[in-house]
């Protein structure tokens, strides 16, 4: 059953509602009517305004969180508690602070009951695959930030994941080392096609990573308003895609349907401060 | 002249010269028989600490008229009460530590026994000492009975407090690299919950002091606070101080004892002024 399925993670008619905790008659609908398909070895984006939702769909993704309503398939099984076949970036800090870089990429290969010693040498491999050899003993507060991003990646993807999910993970670097780590994750991912589901407010980042693009709505009731294949060959470097006529083509196209919510998003953002 | 300005480098000296001062001050006032019943002498004072801690007699000279005797006698208390200050903050530690964990991951637990533990932390503890006297006798245990109430608590609380603030993404983290309930504990509740521990252990070794020093003051035969105990029952003043100042350099000691530990194993935490950075 599950070879069959030619998609890695769907996510079908799922619904999202919130209840205050001190008062169970207010709710808040975060997501609605969401059907997401992501094939095996598919790179897909998802934009949409600030506050829509897009991380709650992540989370739904990746088991942390249960849908009010809809199902939620890996590989073609119904999935229930944690998604195991999926490795989650964050868009926050998410290394164990008491826990050098080295140790902090074999914890999951140590939850698995990896041997320490194979399991620090995988390690080691990877952290030099990032860019972080020689700093495997440093604890994360004294790493810059691109680099704690690079360790995270390394704990991510040291797990072989079938399916990466990321939410937002560059959003707090500076431009340089985002590009950087752009170019980095494409590099990686282009070697070993996994599905990931890439989720980000940057329409730029989107379009320049991604083998699809999907819009979201402005919450409440966040849903996909908008599909985009993007046909611009591989391998891409991120920061040269962005002068490619079709890239600039496939921008407009989407920001056409873009703004308007990011609009609304913002307006709702201020009616919210009010 | 700018060179006795205090600055954080001669801070040493200025430290030194004040204690000098005020012990100067302390000697000038307790001349009078009058304040010296009161105040105790400090020349006395280190005398009655030289005979506790020293083998050494000393003969009659101008200072001790009559002479000290070095009876070398305080080892034997001074060991009951470390012992029992010692007993009492791994016992308490480890109490509050596994209470702490599990009423932490334990939601309903804890919201049957909230009322108790706050009443159990509101109460005034020292009053037990004469139950846990009746209960276990006047040797050590009922003094380290009584520390551990207070250690329990403070360890206890930040516990608590440290599990239910880990950061839920590294929590959701954990998870999605595959930890269950068990390594969840291990790796990432227990990690967090000793770093508050270790932020309270300054607080939790004085209390184990104060409890067993307690304890003994209201009811024992050995331990530092029994001799001061005898010390007023006679009115020795200067016995009486002798005890405060030897029980103040032994808390002291133990802090900067903790501060190293501390240090080595809260290695992970960002230091103000550390520019490791690269």
């Amino acid at each position: 059953m599950s070879a069959d399925s030619p998609y890695a993670l769907e996510l079908i008619d799922i619904q999202c509602t919130f209840r205050a905790k001190d008062d169970a008659s207010q709710r808040y609908t975060a997501v609605a009517d969401t059907t997401l398909r992501i094939r095996e070895g598919e790179f897909v984006s998802v934009v949409g305004p600030t506050g829509c939702g897009k991380s709650t769909l992540l989370n739904v993704g990746a088991g942390l969180l249960q849908p009010s309503s809809g199902t939620v398939k890996v590989f073609g099984q119904p999935l229930e508690g944690i998604n195991t076949r999926a490795g989650y970036m964050f868009q926050t800090e998410a290394l164990m602070p008491w826990r050098s870089a080295r140790d902090n990429v074999m914890v999951g290969l140590q939850y698995r009951g990896v041997s320490d010693a194979d399991a620090a040498a995988q390690a080691e491999q990877w952290l030099a695959r990032v860019g972080l050899a020689g700093f495997g003993d440093r604890y994360p507060h004294q790493l810059s930030g691109g680099m704690r991003k690079r360790a995270a990646l390394a704990q991510t993807l040291v797990l072989d994941p079938d399916i990466i999910l990321m939410d937002e993970p560059f959003s707090a670097l500076d431009v340089q080392t985002r590009q950087l780590m752009e170019n980095e994750v494409l590099e990686l991912w282009s070697r070993k096609k996994k599905a990931v589901l890439f989720i980000t407010h940057d329409l730029d980042e989107a379009i320049a990573m991604s083998d699809r693009v999907v819009v979201l709505s402005a919450g409440p009731a966040t849903h996909p308003i908008g599909e985009f294949a993007i046909d611009l060959a591989r391998p891409r470097d991120v920061a040269e895609v962005r002068t490619h006529p079709r890239f600039v083509e496939l921008h407009t196209q989407i920001w056409n349907v873009l703004r308007d919510e990011v609009l609304k998003g913002y307006a709702q953002q201020l009616k919210k401060a009010a | 002249m700018a060179t006795f300005r205090p600055t954080e480098r001669n801070a040493r000296a200025w430290q030194v010269g004040l204690l000098v001062v005020l012990l100067l001050a302390w000697h000038l006032v307790s001349r009078g028989d009058k304040a010296a019943f009161f105040l105790g002498e400090p020349i006395q004072v280190a005398g009655r600490i030289w005979s506790w801690f020293l083998p050494f007699a000393v003969p009659p000279n101008p200072l001790f008229p009559e002479g000290l005797p070095g009876n070398a006698d305080i080892y034997r208390h001074l060991g009951t009460t470390l012992l029992e200050t010692v007993l009492a903050f791994g016992i308490g530690t480890v109490l509050g530590l596994a209470c702490g964990l599990w009423l932490a991951l334990a939601p309903t637990a804890s919201l049957i026994l909230d009322p108790y533990i706050k009443a159990a932390n509101s109460m005034p503890r020292v009053i037990l000492a004469p139950i846990f006297a009746l209960w276990f006798g006047l040797g050590i245990w009922s003094k380290v009975a009584l520390a551990v109430t207070l250690v329990f608590f403070i360890v206890f609380f930040n516990v608590y407090q440290g599990v239910r603030e880990v950061s839920p993404v590294v929590l959701a983290n954990a998870k999605m690299l595959g930890a269950n309930q068990r390594q969840l504990l291990r790796t990432v509740y227990l990690p967090s919950a000793t770093s508050w521990v270790f932020s309270s252990l300054h607080t939790s070794v004085g209390l184990a002091f104060v409890g067993a020093v307690v304890g003994e003051y209201l009811g024992s035969a050995r331990g530092v606070g029994y001799l001061i105990l005898q010390a007023e029952g006679t009115f020795d003043v200067n016995t009486v101080f002798a005890g405060i100042v030897v029980l103040t350099v032994f808390a002291l000691a133990l802090d900067g004892l903790v501060g190293r530990v501390e240090k080595r194993l809260m290695k992970w935490q960002p230091r103000s002024g550390e520019t490791e950075k690269l």
